[in-house]
């Protein structure tokens, strides 16, 4: 990438650098709700702990999943924001009549979103083992791993949510935000996947998330978990990036066609 | 790989610019040159064609046929080659009201590849009278003021040709005046051109050294604005202007 490409990425790194520092607004979602999140699922945590009497520790299960399921939700949600931003400022014809690329637009929301999921997922960290006494040592290295794919799906899922508002206009903006729940039933976060029923599961095979899971839980359960399953994963996670890259490229070739980048108003549909 | 534009070679070249929407044709077989330290007017009643054409010639919209080339470079294939030498300030377009005007120029900068940032934002600040605003938000800024970084957003990286979409719509008449002359000036001190649309004949005659009518999509008089009133029987640009925008059968075209 050269020096020019470097700069033009930092612009938008800065851009959102400056809107979190002067708003409140954007800095307390960072973490509040993952704080709520993990104080809610710590809590039923320690509830099934005391009431199921199978000698299951709840705490890593399902509390550890929480944990990385908002970690992708989060980094989905970052690249989404980050894109939102230029939404709501009306910024497009101003962005998009730089010298910008495609790539280096992307490039900026995903590594904007990094920065403010990592410090999420800082928070969610310190909330879970100091207060429920979580511990991913049980995971040991593999954790690295499963946050890396959980972060490429979840950057993949922002760069799709932004293109169908791109495409459909800013009042399809709804349709970000309930996206990793509509996903969550069928990646096995808190389950294994062999409790759906077939079609489910075929669909949880398609999604890198669930083999996260799935790992995590035979490996806090004592299991072994076979690295060239995470490998899979991993590689679908990168399938899907590519495929959420050349949907947006394409949406933006069509926006820019029909006119609907220089007239980005609430309804633009055509 | 395009050869480097020769001194005199036009900073834009548009050929044959076409855009159709569905049924309607916006821009129709559109041809002309902006030249070295040349404001060129492009004039015409709303829905004329202006605004569109100006998008296509800053990459926010693609025609259907036609070629457009900056300083030699085809827009169509080397985008952001060509979109470095260019910049724009337009009233639909203000620059996001959540950053500063600081803020906004240094992210703008970035993106335009822009060397000794600090030292052309201060430059600018001081030449749009926007030193007293450097922190403040653009958003709680007026209309005016928003205008003149809009202006100096444009000026960032000297662009060597400068789209102005109705600059000083919302100026009060001194600042327009200023603003004019700062434009003239940047023009006259450096080799790019400006490309002008403005409803305000007064400061078409004042600023451009030529124009072209749009009607309909299709540039249908070209020339000198303080010559075409005369030779088209008109006491006025403005005059002229009306019956454009009216009565464009009843012009001699020959």
């Amino acid at each position: 990438m050269s020096a020019v490409a470097l700069r033009r990425l930092a612009a938008l790194v800065l851009r959102q650098f400056y809107l979190l520092r002067s708003s409140v607004s954007r800095i307390v979602p960072l973490f509040v709700w993952v704080l709520i999140d993990i104080l809610l699922w710590g809590f039923i945590t320690r509830y099934l702990n005391t009431v199921s009497g199978s000698g299951v520790n709840f705490v890593p299960v399902l509390l550890g999943a929480a944990l990385l399921w908002d970690f992708n939700t989060r980094v989905m949600h970052g690249v989404s924001m980050a894109f939102l931003e230029d939404v709501w400022a009306r910024n497009f014809v101003n962005l998009f009549a730089t010298p910008l690329r495609i790539g280096e637009y992307l490039g900026g929301l995903v590594i904007s979103s990094i920065a403010t999921s990592a410090l999420g997922l800082a928070v969610m960290l310190v909330a879970a083992t100091s207060i429920f006494g979580l511990s991913f040592a049980a995971l040991g290295v593999m954790l690295v791993p499963f946050l890396l794919v959980l972060l490429m799906f979840g950057i993949a899922l922002g760069i799709v949510g932004t293109a169908f508002v791109l495409r459909l206009g800013p009042a399809a903006e709804w349709f970000i935000w309930p996206l990793p729940a509509v996903i969550s039933p069928f990646a096995g976060v808190f389950y294994p996947v062999a409790t759906l029923p077939a079609w489910m599961q075929g669909i949880a095979h398609a999604l890198p998330p669930s083999y996260v899971f799935e790992g995590m839980r035979r490996i806090v359960t004592g299991g072994t978990f076979a690295p060239v399953t995470l490998a899979w994963a991993t590689l679908l996670a990168a399938l899907y990036i590519a495929l959420a890259c050349w949907l947006f490229a394409r949406v933006h070739a069509h926006v820019v066609r029909t006119g609907l980048l220089a007239r980005y108003t609430s309804e633009s549909v055509s | 790989m395009t050869a480097p534009a020769s001194p005199a070679a036009p900073v834009l070249a548009v050929r044959d610019l076409r855009k159709v929407y569905a049924e309607t044709i916006a821009v129709d077989g559109v041809s002309f040159d902006v030249g070295p330290k040349e404001i060129v007017g492009l004039l015409g009643p709303n829905g004329a064609g202006k605004t569109t054409a100006i998008n296509m010639v800053l990459g926010v919209l693609a025609p259907t046929t036609g070629s457009i080339r900056i300083e030699d470079i085809d827009l169509a294939a080397h985008r952001s080659r060509a979109l470095a030498r260019t910049n724009f300030a337009a009233v639909y377009a203000p620059l996001p009201g959540n950053l500063t005007v600081a803020q906004n120029l240094r992210v703008f900068a970035l993106l335009y590849g822009v060397t000794r940032i600090a030292e052309r934002i201060e430059e600018l600040l001081a030449d749009f009278d926007l030193r007293p605003f450097r922190d403040t938000k653009c958003g709680v800024l007026s209309s005016g003021e928003q205008t003149r970084v809009g202006l100096a957003k444009a000026m960032l990286n000297r662009p060597n040709l400068l789209l102005l979409d109705e600059p000083t719509a919302s100026l009060d008449p001194a600042t327009a005046r200023d603003i004019r002359a700062r434009i003239k000036a940047f023009v006259a001190a450096g080799t790019g051109g400006v490309l002008w649309t403005s409803h305000n004949m007064y400061e078409v005659e004042e600023v451009c050294d030529r124009v072209l009518f749009l009607s309909h999509g299709r540039v249908l008089l070209e020339g000198d604005p303080r010559a075409l009133p005369g030779e088209h029987g008109k006491r006025t640009l403005e005059e002229l202007f009306i019956t454009v925008a009216r009565e464009p059968l009843t012009l001699d075209l020959a």
